[in-house]
């Protein structure tokens, strides 16, 4: 062996040195972090993510509540699976209830009473999982409102608005597979209602119902395939399509309020990171407090009252939980002369037409809206700045009566309770409820356009001739006028910052030759809706009869330009250009 | 006293005078009123006078033999039973005309005023008795089974805690809460109203026992799941989470945007 110029080491001379181990992420953020960002990446889009900002308002945050009493259901749904028995079986009850002791009854029941009075914090969780199911419908009615008032269904968010009804309609389904679940005479009753719903259906409701409950009514069957629905296939689906609603949220960013420096480009807010994070987390234990504080003080679904279900027995005050009470009341109001006979067949419409369209039918008139709307003001702009209700009259009042006829039908579910509470008869309420369904959602449309129109009106005139002050100035010239303050710019801005649409116009039906738009009758359609819509629209102020007011009046500094920090003159930029109209 | 001189016209006096006189007498009545009761069986001299409270009381609307007239329906043959259930629940006699005669909790009658009229209506034609006190204390009785029995039998009209609830035309079935067991017992099997006749083929003495144990169980039971408002089922629970639930939120929602902005 000869020694080489080159020893051992010499060998990897050329090598170069060892990149440095640490990712840039790793600087950034501390070890564990850096840890994770080395092995998935995850650091870049994560910042990104936080560093997204959301505005403030508390309208926004129903969202939330609706998102946290879902996660509360997730959890307590959990704890729930442990001990409860999807099963029809029969057994006999011996348990710590003694007003039911020895009575033959369900599995799923018994394991239900069981959780209730025989696992240590099994009633709470229950509770806990009901109130927060209810919590969770109410939060998400009333977040969708929001959305629809505010006009945040419009481009680019019409796809997650959609979205939101089908999470909505499914939450409905899956609030009433879990009150199925219990077996209790309410849930039982519920479930041989909903037999009836399917055999209502012409024809084919025989075959429906003996496929869903495999068999007669009600078979062994039911509660197991309700069970997998319940706790696995719907929450499934809800979870997943919630991610997509928040991750669409993201992307297109959160709306806000029109005010002072906030554009239809621009969020202003917080950003996640910390502030907004650290709002939303203690909001969630805000929520889950609140769930477990009347979860704690006040009964739900006391299934132990109910009793076992029994097919002959049947209780008065056999109600759904709220959120199906519209369909409820649906049935209740149907007259009874919608059943017939033809063909040789029975056709139930009192009660398929509640029972089985309306929920459909309601949930695709909301899912179509936004381009309903968009179709009739040809507007296809983004709009990432919120409509307040009023400026939109015609929308709000559509919203408005629409919400009139759910109530009336939420009403009409509870008719047996408003004639006991009230003393009245229940046939009376009957019929007056009948004749409010249709009557009640018009007079809601044209009061609310009315109120809208004259706020708007309140609003305009606020701009231009200031605040009434109540002094009287007599000027050099023995001139009488009362002083009115002008609006300081931040106020006003809040109250011109809006466009109003006008009416389309016709365009001619045929042309220079004769001969007939092919599109003539549907753009007569079009320009009648949209006169339905725009034809009494109070426009904004404008800075050019800002200025007038400013000249023949008594105000003073009226047109002193946009607050600090917006880049454009705020006059200007108050007042779009409409859109071109197609 | 110019003031009240003056004011002596005023159509609210005579409602007032009236007011007072009522007052006056009711007071001095139950003052008078002899207290002690003690339950006998019929004799001539009782069948006597409660024809003598019957023919004050009651004939205006019962009719003189109580035979029924316009304004109230025939007793011959009600027995006894409903005779004490419906004075001995302020139900008669009724005061005023209405859909259904609503139960009072002031009865006007002591209970030895209350079986004269019973033993003179059940000596007109024979009809349930008084139950014997043995099935209507609730005693010995199997709730669980009571409780069967109410829901397939009662739950439909009375709800399933015996809350109420409504029937047709502004009649209803009242809530069952704090109900002697003797008037349970006497519901049943005398039917008033829209109510069905249980006898003792559908629901035997035991079982109506049995019933009357599991309504007082129920009038007894500490609400499990805390507050339970008012036994009405779910309307009464969706009521409460979108006033309580969803006013908190808000609340909450609001604070904390008026804390962050
Ligand atoms: C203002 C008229 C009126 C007076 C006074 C009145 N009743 Fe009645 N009573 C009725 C009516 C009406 C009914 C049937 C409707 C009901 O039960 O509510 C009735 C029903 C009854 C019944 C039940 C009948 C059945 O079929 O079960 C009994 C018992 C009875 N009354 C007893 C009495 C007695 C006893 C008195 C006197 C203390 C009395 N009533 C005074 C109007 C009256
Ligand atoms: C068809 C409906 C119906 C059914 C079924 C029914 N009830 Fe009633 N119940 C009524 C009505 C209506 C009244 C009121 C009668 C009145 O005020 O004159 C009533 C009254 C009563 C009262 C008197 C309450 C009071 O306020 O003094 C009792 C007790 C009672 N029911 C018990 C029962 C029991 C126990 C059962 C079952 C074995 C039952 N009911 C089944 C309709 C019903
Ligand atoms: C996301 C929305 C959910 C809603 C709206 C919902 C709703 C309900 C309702 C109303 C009941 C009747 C409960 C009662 O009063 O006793 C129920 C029961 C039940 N739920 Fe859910 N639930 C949801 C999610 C879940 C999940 C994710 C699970 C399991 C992982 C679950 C497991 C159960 C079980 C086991 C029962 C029956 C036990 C019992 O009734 O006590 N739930 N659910």
């Amino acid at each position: 062996m000869s020694s080489t110029p080159y020893d051992a080491d010499g060998l990897r001379r050329g090598d170069k040195a060892p990149e440095t181990p640490y990712s840039p992420g790793m600087k950034k953020i501390g070890g564990v972090a850096g840890w994770l960002d080395d092995r998935t990446g995850a650091a870049k889009p994560i910042g990104y993510l936080m560093k997204k900002v959301f505005p403030d308002h508390w309208s926004f945050m129903l969202g939330e509540v609706a998102m946290y009493s879902m996660i509360i259901c997730l959890l307590s749904g959990t704890f729930l699976t442990f001990w409860f028995v999807p099963s029809a079986g029969q057994v006999v009850y011996d348990g710590s209830y003694v007003p039911l002791k020895g009575i033959t009854m369900s599995e799923a029941y018994r394991s239900t009473l069981d959780i209730s009075f025989d696992i240590r914090g099994g009633l709470l969780i229950r509770q806990i999982h009901h109130w927060a199911a209810l919590l969770f419908i109410v939060a998400l009615s009333v977040h969708m409102l929001r959305v629809f008032f505010t006009g945040a269904f419009r481009k680019p968010r019409e796809l997650n608005w959609v979205i939101g009804c089908i999470l909505s309609m499914l939450a409905l389904v899956e609030g009433f597979a879990g009150y199925s679940l219990p077996d209790d005479l309410l849930s039982g009753t519920g479930l041989r209602a909903a037999e009836g719903f399917m055999r209502s259906v012409p024809v084919l409701g025989s075959y429906i119902s003996y496929f869903v409950f495999n068999g007669p009514f009600p078979g062994e069957s039911i509660i197991p395939r309700l069970y997998s629905v319940h706790v696995l296939l719907l929450p499934a689906i809800l979870v997943g399509l919630f991610t997509v609603h928040i991750g669409l949220v993201f992307v297109h960013k959160h709306t806000q309020y029109p005010g002072p420096g906030r554009t239809n480009n621009n969020v202003v807010g917080f950003p996640v990171m910390p502030v907004y994070a650290a709002k939303a987390g203690g909001f969630f234990f805000i929520v889950f407090g609140v769930v477990a504080l009347i979860s704690g003080l006040v009964t739900i679904n006391p299934i132990w009252a109910y009793g076992p279900y029994d097919p002959s027995p049947v209780t008065a005050g056999s109600q759904p939980d709220w959120y199906m009470g519209f369909a409820d009341g649906a049935l209740r109001l149907l007259p009874g002369w919608l059943e017939f006979e033809a063909f040789g067949f029975t056709f139930s419409f009192n009660v398929m037409i509640g029972a089985i369209l309306l929920i459909p039918v309601m949930y695709t008139l909301m899912a179509l809206y936004p381009f309903l709307e968009a179709w009739v003001t040809g507007d296809k702009r983004e709009h990432h700045l919120l409509d307040r209700p009023r400026n939109r009259p015609t929308r709000t009042a559509l919203g408005v009566a629409a919400l009139t006829m759910y109530g009336v039908l939420m009403f009409a579910a509870g008719n047996d309770l408003m004639a006991i509470k009230l003393h009245l008869s229940i046939n009376d309420i009957t019929h007056i409820l009948r004749a409010a369904f249709f009557i009640a959602p018009v007079i809601a449309f044209w009061v609310t356009k009315r109120i809208c129109l004259s706020l708007q009106r309140k609003d305009r005139d606020l701009v231009l001739h200031g605040r009434e002050t109540g002094r009287i100035i007599r000027t050099a010239d023995g001139k009488f006028f009362e002083q009115h303050e002008p609006l300081d710019p931040y106020a006003r801005w809040n109250l011109v910052d809006y466009d109003t649409d006008q009416p389309l116009q016709l365009e001619a039906p045929a042309d220079e030759n004769g001969v007939a738009s092919p599109t003539a009758r549907k753009d007569r359609v079009r320009a009648a809706l949209s006169r339905f819509y725009f034809d009494d629209s109070v426009p904004a102020v404008t800075p050019a009869e800002l200025a007038a007011a400013h000249h023949d009046g008594h105000g003073h500094e009226a047109i002193e330009g946009a607050p600090a920090d917006e880049d454009r003159p705020a006059l200007e930029s108050s007042r779009r250009e409409a859109p071109p109209r197609p | 006293m110019n003031a009240l001189a003056a004011r002596r016209r005023h159509p609210a006096a005579i409602a007032l005078l009236i007011l007072l006189g009522l007052v006056v007498t009711g007071v001095g009545y139950s003052v008078l009123a002899p207290k002690t009761a003690s339950a006998t069986t019929a004799s001539a001299s009782q069948v006597e006078e409660g024809k003598k409270l019957f023919l004050a009381n009651c004939a205006t609307c019962h009719g003189l033999q109580a035979q029924g007239t316009k304004a109230g329906p025939s007793l011959a043959g009600v027995g006894a039973a409903a005779v004490d259930f419906q004075m001995g629940t302020g139900r008669m006699p009724m005061a005023a005309p209405a859909v259904q005669a609503p139960r009072v909790n002031e009865v006007r009658f002591t209970q030895e005023q209350i079986d004269a009229v019973a033993a003179y209506i059940a000596s007109l034609a024979p009809g349930p008795a008084i139950p014997s006190p043995e099935y209507t204390s609730g005693e010995n009785a199997n709730v669980a089974l009571g409780a069967e029995l109410f829901r397939v039998n009662c739950a439909m009209c009375h709800n399933f805690a015996g809350s109420g609830g409504a029937l047709t035309r502004g009649k209803y079935a009242p809530n069952l809460r704090d109900i002697e067991g003797k008037h349970i017992y006497e519901a049943m099997v005398t039917g008033p109203q829209s109510m069905p006749v249980f006898n003792d083929d559908n629901i035997s003495p035991e079982g109506k026992n049995d019933i009357i144990a599991y309504l007082h169980a129920v009038d007894k039971q500490e609400n499990r799941g805390g507050m339970a408002l008012g036994n009405l089922g779910p309307v009464s629970e969706g009521l409460f989470i979108w006033v309580f639930g969803l006013g908190i939120m808000i609340a909450f929602a609001v604070w904390l945007g008026r804390k962050a902005a």
